[in-house]
């Protein structure tokens, strides 16, 4: 990564903590002459009109994805109920094929509010790590999480009220994620209590499909609400201290979304459907320091930005193997 | 976001000062906002301190459990020990268990613990040490709780390791109703134990050692009741202590001895309605 980059990535890095991320200081000199041609430039205005006249919108990762999450899920669920046994347990811990996998978030409430830690959960938790470092943090919240796909269709029925002007985005400071984290890793260590487990949708929803409904499934319905009619996916985007820590192992993860400035329209529909638009800054005019700009940790590799670009310039991409593919 | 872009030109054209005031007031009401959230789920969180309808009351835990405290510190809430149980006697605690939401518990009345499993399946299949073998050294155990000597499994009693491998008792049973016990009463007992509609299952070994069936497929009759001693999985865990009532005749005490470990079998077949003998979850041995 070229030193703009690095910065880039340190600013997205802060980003993820809260901090809204800063007009870049830089910009390369192969990056300044895309964004000088760019300025005025009719025909790629004309071009513009023609793409977006033509678009036709593709859900292919989107697809793919939901195909992903329902399949994870359902595995755990048909091991249990049809006693299959390849994926026991719930997403907070389980077995896949008799190895042990503990949900990061989970693993560490216990161990801080415990302080005790055996080896099993050792192992389990240092194989979601490996797991979730290899295939990009948070892709675990888009591909995995089921509260993540309830959370989908709510924010659904919220773009469609928003759209009939019933309902406005109500926006939620960024670094309360933050404060979560801390607070609910302190209340473990302070209380003796997994206090976040009590109340994460996550653990929830899966649990709920393993072994089937609860009371505390009201919990989850009061986001979904709140969401809807409040503030678009708030819990995801405020909250969350499991995609926070999903986030930081997604910090070297070679599973990435790649940004090139070449084609791009500036049009940012790609921020308008992003769970996590500050990644994707460098999109707006004028802003990317390189041609390519792979996006920040906070990213959840849903896809759902590279089926809406027009122009393809947001790609998945895996470092190092991106010359094999 | 594009608010935030927009909203610095705008300020410009209209000259600054009013547009900055609804900046400050949109900023105030993030802030109101970003409270709101914070309270919601932190209020959430700490409603586990709420006096909730079973928060406080205790469960009885499958075997191995850590003492309440740290189990609830180490119970990841997965459910492992539920999906390994042959008579799906644990279930897991809803809503209304407070911090324990989502923590595995018998409901003995309902589906006790026979050790069908033999080899305490749950334990073997806990994660995170909540349902353990090996208690750590640094948490004590308490007085009353340590089982005299391994507790040896009757339907194994042929086996050449005829022991559970646990160490301390999930609880003690009972006998609460003693005016309600039909052995107490010097009565018999005859049909099924809990009715024809009970779905609750166990091991006969002298049926199918492999299979737990139905308690309703398997009906008695008892010239005088012993259900509770003739069930317990445990050797030397419960005995009938005869005595000649006023009548002349033959009656039966139900005592529950040291060996107990509180699986809740007992509980669980005891016909009369409510069960005569139940299990005190935790509840040490005091002789």
């Amino acid at each position: 990564m070229s030193k703009l980059l690095t910065r880039r990535y340190l600013d997205q890095i802060k980003a993820m903590f809260g901090k809204e991320p800063e007009k870049p200081r830089e910009i390369s000199p192969a990056a300044q002459k895309i964004h000088f041609y760019k300025k005025n430039n009719r025909d790629e205005i004309g071009q513009l009109k023609h793409r977006r006249a033509h678009e036709k919108p593709s859900h292919k990762w989107r697809n793919r994805r939901w195909a992903a999450l329902i399949f994870a899920n359902l595995l755990f669920v048909l091991s249990y109920q049809l006693d299959i046994q390849v994926l026991e347990g719930a997403l907070t811990a389980s077995r896949f094929v008799g190895f042990h996998m503990a949900d990061l978030n989970s693993a560490l409430q216990v161990m801080l509010a415990h302080k005790h830690i055996i080896t099993n959960l050792l192992i389990g938790t240092a194989t979601v790590l490996l797991l979730w470092g290899l295939l990009g943090g948070r892709t675990f919240c888009s591909w995995v999480c089921p509260y993540h796909l309830v959370a989908e269709w709510a924010e659904k029925i919220h773009l469609y009220l928003a759209k009939k002007k019933l309902v406005t985005d109500q926006p939620i400071d960024r670094r309360l994620r933050t404060v979560f984290w801390i607070v609910f890793a302190a209340l473990a260590v302070v209380t003796g209590y997994t206090v976040f487990e009590a109340i994460s949708p996550t653990g929830i929803l899966s649990r709920a499909l393993i072994y089937g409904v609860g009371l505390s499934l009201l919990w989850v319905l009061a986001l979904l609400v709140f969401e809807v009619f409040f503030s678009r996916r708030a819990w995801c985007r405020y909250a969350c201290p499991i995609g926070l820590t999903y986030g930081v192992v997604g910090i070297v993860s070679p599973v990435r979304i790649v940004y090139s400035l070449e084609n791009c329209f500036h049009e940012g529909d790609c921020r308008k459907v992003c769970l996590v638009p500050h990644v994707l800054d460098t999109v707006i005019k004028g802003r990317a320091v390189e041609p390519e700009v792979p996006l920040g940790p906070d990213c959840t590799r849903c896809g759902l930005c590279v089926d809406a670009c027009p122009t393809g310039s947001l790609r998945f991409n895996i470092k190092g193997l991106s010359r094999l593919l | 976001m594009s608010d935030d872009t927009k909203a610095p030109a705008a300020a410009a054209a209209k000259g600054g000062a009013p547009v900055s005031r609804e900046r400050k007031r949109q900023g105030r009401r993030k802030a109101l906002r970003t409270i709101l959230l914070t309270g919601g789920v932190l209020g959430a969180g700490l409603s586990g301190y709420l006096p909730l309808l079973h928060a406080r009351s205790k469960r009885l835990r499958p075997p191995g459990a850590l003492d309440e405290k740290e189990f609830l510190q180490s119970c990841i809430k997965c459910g492992q020990c539920v999906q390994v149980c042959p008579v799906n006697a644990i279930r897991l605690a809803d809503l209304v268990d407070g911090f324990g939401v989502g923590t595995p518990y018998i409901d003995a009345r309902e589906q006790a613990c026979d050790f069908s499993c033999d080899a305490v399946q749950c334990i073997l299949a806990c994660p995170t040490g909540s349902l353990t073998y090996h208690k750590p050294d640094f948490l004590p155990v308490r007085e009353g709780a340590a089982l005299p000597q391994k507790p040896t499994l009757i339907a194994k009693m042929n086996d050449p390791e005829p022991t559970l491998n646990m160490t301390e008792r999930m609880g003690v049973a009972r006998l609460v109703r003693p005016d309600s016990c039909l052995a107490m009463k010097g009565e018999g007992f005859k049909g099924q134990a809990r009715g024809p509609g009970f779905e609750g299952r166990m091991r006969y070994a002298e049926v199918d050692r492999w299979k737990p069936i139905g308690i309703a497929e398997h009906p008695y009759d008892l010239p005088l009741c012993d259900l509770c001693m003739r069930e317990c999985p445990i050797a030397g865990a419960i005995s009938l202590e005869k005595f000649t009532g006023p009548g002349g005749r033959t009656h039966a005490r139900p005592i529950v001895h040291e060996n107990c470990v509180g699986c809740g079998v007992c509980e669980m077949i005891c016909p009369t309605e409510p069960a005569s003998i139940t299990i005190v979850p935790r509840e040490v041995w005091t002789s």
